[in-house]
């Protein structure tokens, strides 16, 4: 709609150009250019370059220090070919389960619930479950290294309700690290979800509810074939957020296990750390970093079109 | 039934976000050498967990290097992308479709990708190891957000808005300033306030673009004291719990504003 109005508007423009100098015209017409400029130059220099840059080392070998000698396709052939940094991609991707995934299941149960019954606690459940989104992902981290400590609060909780077998050192536990450094995530995105959600229950057209519930719909009925369809455009918001911030997830890792114990939490934003602060392998980590921002934005591409075809 | 059912999950999801602040607030205020603090309330808070941890961590200077980056972003930031969402919003050139694509992938890119290349560069045009070398990247990767916020805001006011100024001859900034700022006011504060905390919280470029500890951002100082006081769980906690206080106080202050510039955002 905005673009059928914007040709509207061009349209009416022309016209009125017409009556007006050539050159003015032209100039009046590269004006919102001028306005947009000063921002683009900042992006160009400090995002765009730097990521052409990140695609320029990715060619080289170099340690950043001494002379570099040209690597061609090697440091993309590494990534595939090192299991730990192949992992860490499986890892990302894994972790899409814990920020995206499970976030959404809950934010739409939830926000099914909730919808049906008006509550006055509502706002202060509002304020407490989006508080994650503005802490600082450090911080978040560290609260929940505490937590799953070895003597912390998670353990301490198991043994007064009687399981303590299953108290462990969580992270550092090679099986159970990474879906503790998980449930950070679902912690972090689930409240999002969540009103990202419930904002848009409220804009389903009631009249669907209506006619399912004289249809002799049950709730479940209900929410399969009203709420759930009617949510795609939401979902597929909190998906897109979500999703970037599991692929780009390096501040909760970094401080809950860096990356260990052994590779067993290694993520893309801590490999290529570890590549180019202490391996010194720069050229390989560029090129991780360019494999990364490129699975990144083809993700956000097909989730983008999965939902622009069906509205 | 299912009005029961429904405030239990709700009080269970607003549990389980406060459950682990609790538990970090009873072992911040433990003695600093019980190893083990469990979920107890100690039963001798000692608050002055919060004076070491300050002092020990070196939070004064912390918490004004993260004050001087977010500040140093936030005005320059939200004067480019007001220009250049109101450029964006009357443009009609071909390069429209070009300049929102570039900007879209902005939004996707992690900072991982960049922030390597960006030491080097840096480095070599002497501004690593300065808060330029935090303040201008962060401005550069808050364009995509913020251009296309002020954007939405912008093409939301009727049009006759300026159309009646454009009659009068007026030029596109006097449009700007006299027509549209006036009405940008709760977009900014909003755009404002989701920038402060960004920058403030920024933890990945300070930590890589700024050597020297005590020049970096809060979030970073507290990664570095944690690895430094691995064990003492008592001052650990008291160090995170003094990073997060401001910007909960900010949040606490300007709720509406965030979750609405987050949410909304989001959806733009």
């Amino acid at each position: 709609m905005a673009d059928s109005l914007a040709n509207r508007v061009a349209v009416r423009d022309r016209t009125v150009v017409a009556s007006a100098t050539p050159v003015r015209a032209r100039r009046s017409r590269l004006v919102p250019l001028l306005y947009t400029a000063p921002a683009l130059l900042f992006y160009a220099a400090f995002v765009i370059a730097p990521w052409l840059h990140s695609l320029w080392i990715s060619f080289w070998d170099w340690n950043g220090i001494g002379v570099a000698t040209w690597a061609g396709l090697d440091n993309y052939r590494e990534i595939l070919a090192d299991p730990a940094l192949r992992l860490s991609l499986v890892h990302a991707f894994g972790l899409i389960i814990f920020y995206s995934v499970i976030p959404i299941c809950f934010g739409l149960v939830l926000a099914a619930l909730v919808a049906n019954v008006p509550w006055k606690g509502m706002p202060f459940v509002r304020t407490v479950i989006f508080l994650p989104q503005i802490l600082p992902l450090v911080a978040v981290g560290s609260v929940w290294k505490l937590f799953f400590d070895d003597d912390g609060p998670f353990n301490a909780l198991l043994r007064a309700v009687g399981l303590s077998d299953f108290t462990r050192a969580w992270l550092g536990d090679f099986t159970w690290a990474y879906p503790a450094v998980g449930v950070v995530g679902t912690w972090v995105s689930t409240g999002l979800c969540f009103l990202l959600l419930y904002s848009g229950i409220g804009k389903i057209d009631p009249a669907l509810y209506e006619a399912a519930r004289l249809d002799g719909a049950g709730a479940i009925h209900e929410f399969w074939h009203v709420t759930v369809p009617g949510l795609r455009r939401e979902m597929s918001v909190a998906a897109t957020v979500t999703v970037i911030a599991a692929l780009a997830s390096f501040d909760v890792v970094y401080v809950m296990t860096a990356g260990g114990p052994g590779e067993s939490t290694l993520v893309p934003g801590v490999a290529i750390y570890r590549l180019t602060f202490t391996a010194g392998q720069v050229g390989t980590a560029c090129a991780l970093a360019v494999v990364l921002s490129l699975l990144t934005c083809a993700v956000m591409f097909a989730l983008n079109r999965l939902t622009r075809e069906k509205t | 039934m299912i009005r029961s059912m429904t405030r239990l999950s709700l009080l269970a999801a607003t549990a389980s976000v406060l459950v682990p602040f609790y538990a970090i607030l009873a072992a911040s205020l433990q003695p600093q050498d019980n190893l083990s603090p469990g979920l107890a309330w100690p039963s001798d808070p000692q608050w002055h967990n919060y004076v070491d941890a300050w002092s020990t961590g070196g939070f004064a200077d912390l918490m004004k290097s993260s004050l001087i980056i977010a500040l140093g972003v936030v005005p320059l930031a939200l004067v480019l992308a007001t220009l250049a969402g109101y450029g964006l919003a009357m443009m009609r050139l071909a390069v429209r479709g070009p300049i929102f694509a570039l900007l879209m992938l902005g939004l996707a890119l992690p900072y991982e990708s960049i922030v390597i290349p960006l030491y080097y560069d840096l480095k070599s045009i002497g501004l690593l190891n300065t808060y330029w070398a935090v303040i201008l990247p962060l401005i550069g990767a808050f364009m995509p957000f913020g251009v296309f916020w002020m954007r939405s805001h912008f093409e939301s006011l009727p049009p006759e808005l300026t159309e009646a100024a454009e009659m009068d001859g007026a030029t596109s900034r006097q449009i700007l300033r006299q027509v549209l700022l006036p009405t940008a006011r709760p977009a900014l504060t909003t755009l404002g306030l989701l920038y402060f905390m960004w920058a403030w919280n920024q933890f990945l470029l300070a930590l890589i673009l700024i050597q020297d500890p005590a020049m970096r951002t809060a979030p970073s100082g507290l990664g570095k004291f944690i690895q430094a006081y691995g064990r003492n769980i008592p001052l650990l906690s008291a160090g995170t719990i003094i990073v997060i206080v401001p910007v909960v106080i900010l949040y606490l202050f300007f709720q509406r504003h965030f979750v609405k510039g987050i949410l909304s955002g989001a959806i733009k």
